[in-house]
This record gives structure tokens, sequence and C-alpha cells, in this order.
């Protein structure tokens, strides 16, 4: 995890330079610029679902109950007639608000206390980094699924626990960072010289975590996209009828006999984002990566 | 190698009581007054009464949670509101099938991590090694829930090769109670093995380039056996460090996957209670998942050090 390294580059020019050939490495990546062309496309339909849903995601329709995928509805019907298409693309909404947002909430929470606990020693670090492990020590579910039971189930409280239940990745690896940083001889130099803490994280400590916070970040939103989808399938995330990836799987499971389409295109829209995530990830990892 | 261990141990006791902590914080900030909720429908003050003296709720919030701390050290952890019973019973009825499940994932993932990682690594940068990393990223990526669900379209509903759901305790029958827990078992393992195989193909690649390999490659060795008896050995090291890691993931895991199979673990117990709102059990399972993943992975540490001398000090 803390190995994407951007080579510690202090000078604003290096700093520029290093990001450039980042860019240019993952432009090669077939890999990375498929997934990247997959995220902008789901990203799309979520923000213009109303345009393209042929349907109300949430009308029912009694007279074409578990249709099979025909010419009217593509990807059929589900148990109460709506249109599974429709609520697929509808669906993107959660899923990519969850992934996004889950990570925000981790960030702002993780990267602060991670600053603190590696910048100053002593009581509040050692606490920090305990607190850490012990939320660490929770199955990540078990703990989202106790945060939404607690809170009450909906998509909000979903992406809070799945939020906080991300942090400590992102306080271990901006210690690490700040840790790394604080080590090198320039910024050893810069606090001789008489810049405060303030300045020394902001200038020198930050911008070299952006990379390692970024590759950290897209995989992230990679389990964030799962968790939220297992929250929903289990019934403690985006409740019904607004319609979720999760969710749908959650009704499929008790028709798999009748309706399978019902279950099939879900969990294939939640494989192909999470992959997408995946693949970019480890792409920019291996981007910022300067032994390549 | 003493002084590490103890500070090993050491620093998974304030770990565990931080866990401790905000569990019963957690607990604390459930809605509503937990004697109204024990009292049940009928509300008497009476009642009421008497079971805030009984579980010291009118004392401050320390003390009830030193008194707490103290009943959970001597393994009791309440018991259940809707059947009475005590939740440390129902954790240890529900034990050996999670733990079943688990063993069996873990198997079918180093079945497939392993001769997997192992080939990416002495293959890299060819089709085989693109292959299996495209698969083991697949495998981490595919929801586990959906794959389960995938699994009885094809293999019982379709095929009807085997039963879709339901539990046969192993003293029931070998063969019924593995029937039901194949297909769980690879939904459970397909994620793990994904993990598992990207450890495995880069501490081979690292293992393949030292020394000793160098050595036992000069001396002649077929390049299979150099592979096998020399390299994977000390490969293997860092995937047991993983395993212990991903516990809380395979636990997580097991949740869903008991859900879809309707296998009576610990996920459908703690997804059951959180329905009927029997925060007892809740919290038990929380506590007791937490626990035993600070106490492997102590465990894990430990098993290393001793083996490996390389580590003295920490």
């Amino acid at each position: 995890m803390t190995s994407a390294g951007t080579g510690h580059a202090s000078a604003r020019g290096v700093g520029v330079g290093v990001w450039r050939r980042a860019l240019r490495s993952l432009a090669r990546k077939p890999f990375a610029v498929a997934s990247l062309v997959i995220i902008v496309a789901f990203v799309l339909v979520a923000v213009f679902a109303p345009q393209i849903a042929p349907y109300d995601p949430t009308k029912p329709d009694f007279l074409a109950v578990r249709k099979a995928p025909s010419a009217a509805h593509l990807l059929g019907t589900d148990d109460v007639g709506r249109d599974v298409l429709s609520r697929l693309i509808f669906g993107a909404r959660a899923s990519l608000m969850a992934g996004a947002l889950s990570v925000v909430i981790a960030m702002v929470l993780g990267v602060p206390l991670g600053l603190i606990a590696g910048f100053y020693r002593g009581t509040v670090s050692e606490l920090i980094m305990r607190f850490t492990d012990a939320l660490l020590s929770f199955p990540f579910l078990i703990l989202a699924v106790a945060l939404a039971a607690a809170f009450g189930p909906s998509l909000t409280n979903a992406m809070i626990a799945i939020g906080v239940a991300s942090a400590p990745t992102f306080i271990r690896l901006t210690r690490g960072q700040v840790l790394a940083v604080r080590a090198e001889e320039y910024v050893q130099a810069a606090s001789a010289l008489g810049a405060g803490d303030a300045r020394v994280l902001w200038s020198h400590v930050l911008p070299n975590s952006l990379a390692p916070l970024l590759v950290q970040g897209t995989l992230t939103i990679a389990t964030s996209i799962i968790a939220e989808s297992s929250l929903s399938f289990l019934g403690l995330g985006v409740q019904p009828p607004t319609p979720s990836w999760g969710g749908m799987l959650n009704v499929a499971k008790n028709f798999m006999g009748q309706a399978p389409w019902m279950a099939i295109w879900p969990g294939l829209a939640i494989f192909v984002s999470v992959l997408a995530f995946n693949l970019l990830g480890d792409g920019v990892r291996d981007a910022f990566d300067p032994r390549d | 190698m003493l002084p590490y261990i103890l500070r090993r141990v050491l620093t998974a006791v304030p770990t565990l009581l931080i866990v401790t902590v905000m569990v019963f914080a957690v607990q604390r900030m459930l809605p509503g007054d937990p004697a109204v909720v024990l009292a049940g429908e009928e509300r008497d003050p009476e009642v009421i009464a008497y079971i805030r003296a009984r579980y010291r709720l009118n004392d401050p919030v320390p003390v009830q949670y030193v008194a707490w701390l103290g009943q959970v050290g001597q393994g009791n952890l309440g018991q259940s509101f809707r059947t009475r019973q005590p939740v440390a019973q129902l954790l240890l009825e529900k034990l050996p099938v999670t733990v079943e499940l688990a063993l069996l994932s873990l198997l079918v993932a180093l079945a497939i991590a392993i001769p997997a990682g192992v080939l990416a690594a002495v293959r890299k940068g060819t089709a085989v090694d693109y292959a299996s990393t495209v698969a083991a990223l697949s495998g981490i990526s595919i929801p586990n829930f959906w794959l389960g669900i995938m699994l009885i379209l094809l293999v019982s509903v379709r095929w009807k090769l085997l039963p879709a759901s339901g539990f046969v305790p192993f003293s029931d029958g070998v063969w019924a109670n593995l029937q039901r827990m194949i297909m769980p078992a690879i939904v459970l393992g397909t994620g793990l093995a994904g993990v598992l195989m990207r450890q495995m193909r880069s501490s081979m690649l690292e293992v393949l380039k030292q020394d000793f390999v160098r050595t036992a490659r000069a001396k002649g060795l077929a390049p299979f056996l150099v592979v096998v008896r020399h390299a994977l050995r000390n490969a293997l090291i860092p995937v047991i460090t993983i395993i212990g890691l991903q516990l809380g993931a395979l636990l997580s895991g097991a949740v869903l996957t008991e859900q879809v199979f309707t296998i009576p673990g610990f996920g459908k117990l703690v997804i059951d209670a959180v329905f009927n709102r029997d925060y007892a059990v809740v919290q038990g399972v929380v506590l007791f998942t937490a626990t035993s993943y600070i106490v492997i992975n102590l465990l894990v540490d430990v098993a290393y050090a001793l083996a490996n001398p390389k580590i003295q000090v920490g």
C-alpha cells in the first residue's frame, strides 16, 4: 500500500514532472485506459439517468410482472413489473455516489488524523494509532452492519458507516507518508530554517502524499461500491423502492427459478464497475512507481 | 525475540480495550432507553425501575463500563432479547458452522492461489502472467453474493447437481454436509484467492531473485524442483501473514455468503439480530469477531517471530 511512493519530489517543477510522466505512463496502459473509459461511461449513465432510462424505475406495472427480456423491456421486468434496465440505469447513481462519498468521508477523517499521528510523537499519536488498530480489527462489513443498524438503514448512513470503516487505511497511509518525508534532509533543513509545522505539512508532506492517496482513493472507491451493494443486498442500505444494484439482487434471489434475468444484470454492473476502479487503481500505482 | 513478543502482546492489550470501549459506546448511542426496550410492550414503571437497578443503568457511564467489562471478562455477554438465550451460548453454537465455512474457503483459495501465483511469477510478463493477474483482480472485484446467486442458478436450478441452500451438521453425514458447503466455500474462497494469488506472485518474484535460488539452479537442480523445494517454502511466509490480515474480510464475506445460502452461522446470526433489534447479540458478535481478529493476528506475528531468526528486537 505504502509502496506507491512518488520519489519525494520537493521543488514544484520536479513535482509537475512526476505527474506528467505518470500521466504519460498511464496513457500507455491499455487496461487502465479501458477502465477509465468504462468509469466515465458509468458516470454519464448515472448523471443522465432520467434522459436515458426508457421507463420510470419505481413505477410498478402489474400487467408486466416478471416478463423475460423482449423488445419492450430489453432486460425484462421485475417482480412488480418494473423495467430492469431502467432500474439498472438509476441504480448506478446510488453505487457511484456511495463509492465517491464514502471515500471523501474516509479521507476527511483519515488524512488529518494521519498527519497528526505522523507529525507529533507522544500520547496523541499513540492514541490515534491504537484507535486505528482497534477500528481495523472489526471485520469491515460487520462494523458497517452494526453502524447501519445503530443509525438506521439508509444510503446516507451506509455511506457514513463505510467511510468510517475505511478511514483507518488512510490514517496509516498518511502517517507512513509523513514519517518518510520527515526523514528527508530537505524537510529537516526547512524545519531548521524556521519553517513552522503547518508550513512543512502543507508544502512538503501533502504534495508528496497525493499520489499514494490517489491510488488508495481509487481502490477504496471499488471496495466502497461493493460495500454499499452488500449493505443494500442485506436491506441495510438504499431502501426500496429507490433502485440500487444490491437491493435489486436482494429481491432477485427470491425469484431465481422464475426470473433469472433479474439477478444477472445488477451483479454484472457491480462487477464491471468495481473491476474498472481496481484496474485503474493498479494502473495509477504502476504509473507513479519510479522503478518502472 | 522475547522482548519483541512481549511488546507485541502489550500493544494488543490497549487495542483490545479500545475495542471494548467502542462497542460499549455504540451500544449507548443506540436509539431508545435499554431499560424500556427490555421491559417489553407494557412499559410498567416498576419493571423499568427494577431493570434499571439490576443492570446498574443509574450508575455513571464509566462505572457501567467497568461493570460490563467485568462481566464480559467472565464470558457473560448478556442474553438475547428475543430468545432469552445467553449470547455466549448462541455464539458457541454458531461458531463451528462459520469456522467450517471459513476453513473450506481458505482451502479453496490456497488451491487456486498457490499454483496460479507461482506460475504467474515463473512466467512473468507472458500471457499466463497477465491472464492470472486479471483473474485475480476479477476474483477480488466480483461481489460474492452475486457469484453465489449465479452458482445457484447454474448448478442447482439448471443442472440440479447440488442443493441450493440449507445446512447439515458435519456429525449428521460428511457428504450431506459437504454437498451444501462446496458452493459457499467456492463463493467465499474466490475473493481470498485473488488477494493471496497477488501476494504469492510478488513474494515468489522476490524470492526467485535471491542468491540461494541461484545457487540451487547453478548446481543443476531441475527448475521445477528449485521452485517447489527451495523458493516456494520461503515465498509462503508473507502469504501466511496476509491470511491472518484477511480474516476480517473472510468474516465479512461469510455474512453475505451465509445469507445467500441460508447457512445458520455467525453472519446469519448477526443479520437476523439486526432486523430483530436484538442488540445484545449484535454487540456479542462484533466484540467476538474483533477480539478473535486481534488474538489470531497476534499469534501469527508471534509464530512469524519464532520462525524467523532475523526478528530479534523487531
